[in-house]
């Protein structure tokens, strides 16, 4: 009996290493079939064009698959009320993919079934990075809406919406050093791509202009305990504080740095967007944070109006970045499809991204051939409780 | 300066941990079963805590009393539906399925609560304690203080009153204590609903130190505690409050002077360090230190 105790709990201990190291990472992933239909999506005319999208619609990161969803069908709705393209009506096939790569492919291969002729997704970039694997052999074009890191759009069929995760780390270097501000502590996630892609481009662009980064300190995803950290940050002479980070850890940390003593101006990137819901409105802690954002949902933009006005009353809630790059990522797809004409084929239509110029909710944007949108920056600020466009 | 108020924020997590590696240590030094879902109770905790302090406004006090109520209720649920058909199979099947039940209590919040975190009012609302220009929060005395408590209760209750002493029969052999006319099935019931009532009052403290609850918010922290129950000799009462302090401290400090990347690398190797040493962990080696 002792024996068996003790080897059980060897057994628990490996047991809770593995499961620790489960998530949302990047595991290693295969490349299988690659028959699937090739070049076959000629679309006769009156029938549907046919888009496939995957996302995470259940776990952790289910809020920014359905945001992308809901964000792509009011698009679609659009698009389909004025009468579609040439006659084409669209429809969305959206499959869950729960932020695992594994599934993200069955979620791609599931769509190529149907006959879709185009690939919005993944949304998050672990996903698209293997669903781009994938859809290179098929020659199939992708627009992923929200993935950021750099390989999501390694393949010549891969273009993508929103910035990548280094020009978001360029962008806010060059902002914070034109606000006046000299020294700066970043705390960061050493176990997120997206976290790390950020500050290590920031942490170059700092020395080009003239910033000091004072402190860098690093936590692994997960942590909720961060007041080591920002008493160290405490203890250096910094004027303000880098955030590149989710908003659940971003509550974690302003709360803290509070508790600590800490009243410093925050900077963020996008993954700040939500940061007010996630604090229930009690913003005092935040006010003045600036983030980099594509999408700002109070913006006085006459289409960002309408489409916060659909969305609300489509869905009862109010759009953030992901809806807005779903639903510009739709119609990156029909003004591919408008430039091909009546000769819509996968070759033509990745020839025809590179051409077209997309009046999006995230802003006018045109795709180099390596598939990055050209378009410029917007920041927003909180205030009062509210984000503001600037 | 910097090192004491660095040793404060170790002490603040360590008393964390403490408290979850209570729980964890009461149900295996008795039930000699590891219950992984420890932390996802601690998570249930926290969660009710937040909907009747926040959605039916009531005072702190119902809010952990409530909480307290329904982690025990839960508690003794997962024991006889999950563990208890189980109690003569391999503690490999009894592990997998503590697992399970883990994974089913996170999908269930998920399903209720969605996956966004939930921002907690903290239920304490005694203000810090100030000693010259360092602060210890309100929140860090309590959980200190609670942490403290529960030991000396505890070991107490164990030792000296009849139940306890039931207890303690039946984790030494559960076939001789029947036989002594325990009743086994009610002590083992009966240690879940203690094991989930502290699991619900690490979960009333935890959420109000960091004013968040999430589907896994149980999940991590509840790993760190087994780890600082192993730390401090798992069945051991006063091992798992020394396993906690001790593994906040080397955290915190290990941040704080070494580097954040490396501070869960440093934490594991103390353990591993520990265990080659010691294998029963620091306190854990006397047969009569077990609860």
């Amino acid at each position: 009996m002792k024996m068996s105790l003790r080897k059980g709990l060897a057994l628990a201990t490996t047991v809770m290493c593995a499961m620790s190291f489960v998530g949302c990472g990047s595991s290693q992933t295969t490349t299988t079939s690659n028959t699937t239909n090739e070049g076959n999506n000629e679309v006769a005319s009156g029938e549907v064009y046919k888009i496939g999208a995957m996302g995470p619609l259940t776990g952790d990161y289910a809020s920014y698959g359905i945001s992308v969803k809901q964000g792509a069908e009011i698009a679609i709705n659009e698009i389909n009320a004025a009468g579609g393209v040439n006659g084409h009506n669209f429809e969305l096939i959206f499959e869950d993919d729960e932020c695992d790569e594994e599934k993200a492919i069955s979620a791609y291969n599931k769509v190529m079934d149907e006959g879709v002729i185009a690939i919005l997704g993944a949304v998050t970039s672990g996903c698209s990075t293997a669903v781009a694997d994938e859809s290179v052999n098929d020659g199939i074009l992708q627009i992923t809406p929200s993935g950021s890191t750099q390989d999501c759009t390694k393949h010549e069929n891969g273009f993508r919406i929103c910035f990548t995760d280094p020009l978001q780390g360029q962008t806010m270097a060059k902002y914070i050093a034109e606000q006046g501000y000299k020294n700066v502590a970043i705390i960061y996630d050493a176990a997120s791509d997206y976290s790390n892609g950020i500050t290590e481009a920031f942490i170059a662009e700092a020395a080009n202009v003239g910033l000091t980064v004072v402190a860098q300190e690093s936590f692994n995803t997960g942590d909720v305990d961060f007041k080591t950290q920002l008493t160290k940050i405490k203890d250096v002479n910094a004027d303000c504080l880098f955030l590149p980070l989710y908003y659940a850890e971003v509550g974690y940390i302003t709360e803290q740095a509070t508790t600590v003593g800490i009243s410093l101006p925050y900077f963020g990137c996008d993954g700040w967007d939500g940061i007010i819901k996630q604090l229930n409105g009690e913003t005092a802690n935040i006010e003045g944070a600036t983030f980099l954002t594509p999408f700002v949902a109070t913006s006085e933009e006459e289409n960002i109006k309408a489409f916060v006005t659909s969305y609300q009353a489509a869905y009862s809630a109010t759009p953030d970045q992901f809806a807005a790059d779903g639903y510009d990522g739709v119609y990156a797809i029909k003004a591919a499809i408008e430039k091909c004409g009546d000769d819509v084929t996968n070759e033509n239509l990745i020839a025809a991204m590179t051409e077209i110029e997309v009046k999006g909710l995230t802003g006018d944007m045109t795709f180099t051939p390596e598939g990055e949108p050209n378009k410029s920056a917007k920041v927003a600020v909180i205030e009062n409780g509210e984000y503001v466009a600037k | 300066m910097g090192f004491i108020e660095q040793l404060i924020n170790g002490l603040n997590l360590g008393s964390i941990y403490a408290l979850m590696a209570l729980g964890y240590t009461m149900v295996y030094g008795i039930a000699k079963m590891l219950n992984f879902a420890h932390g996802d109770i601690i998570m249930v905790g926290a969660y009710t805590l937040s909907l009747v302090m926040t959605n039916l406004g009531m005072p702190p006090i119902i809010a952990i009393l409530a909480s307290v109520v329904v982690c025990s209720l839960l508690g003794v649920t997962i024991e006889k539906i999950a563990y208890k058909p189980l109690r003569s199979a391999s503690p490999l099947t009894v592990l997998i399925t503590a697992i399970g039940v883990s994974y089913f209590l996170q999908s269930v919040a998920l399903l209720i609560f969605g996956s966004n975190k939930r921002k907690v009012e903290s239920a304490i609302t005694m203000s810090g304690i100030k000693i010259g220009a360092l602060e210890l929060t309100g929140e860090s005395v309590v959980t200190l203080g609670v942490t403290i408590l529960i030991m000396v209760g505890l070991t107490l209750f164990i030792k000296k009153t009849k139940l306890g002493k039931a207890m303690l029969a039946v984790s030494e052999d559960k076939g001789a204590a029947q036989l002594m006319g325990i009743n086994v099935n009610q002590t083992i019931s009966i240690t879940f609903a203690i094991g989930s009532a502290l699991a619900a009052v690490a979960g009333v403290l935890f959420v109000s130190s960091y004013g968040f609850v999430g589907p896994y918010t149980g999940s991590l922290p509840g790993i760190k505690a087994f780890v600082a129950a192993v730390l401090g000799g798992i069945g051991s009462i006063p091992g798992a409050m020394l396993g906690g302090i001790i593994l906040g401290i080397i955290e915190s400090l290990s941040k704080a002077y070494i580097s954040t990347n490396l501070s869960d690398a440093i934490v594991f190797s103390v353990l591993i360090i520990v265990l080659l040493v010691k294998p029963s962990g620091l306190l854990g080696k006397v047969r009569m230190d077990k609860v």
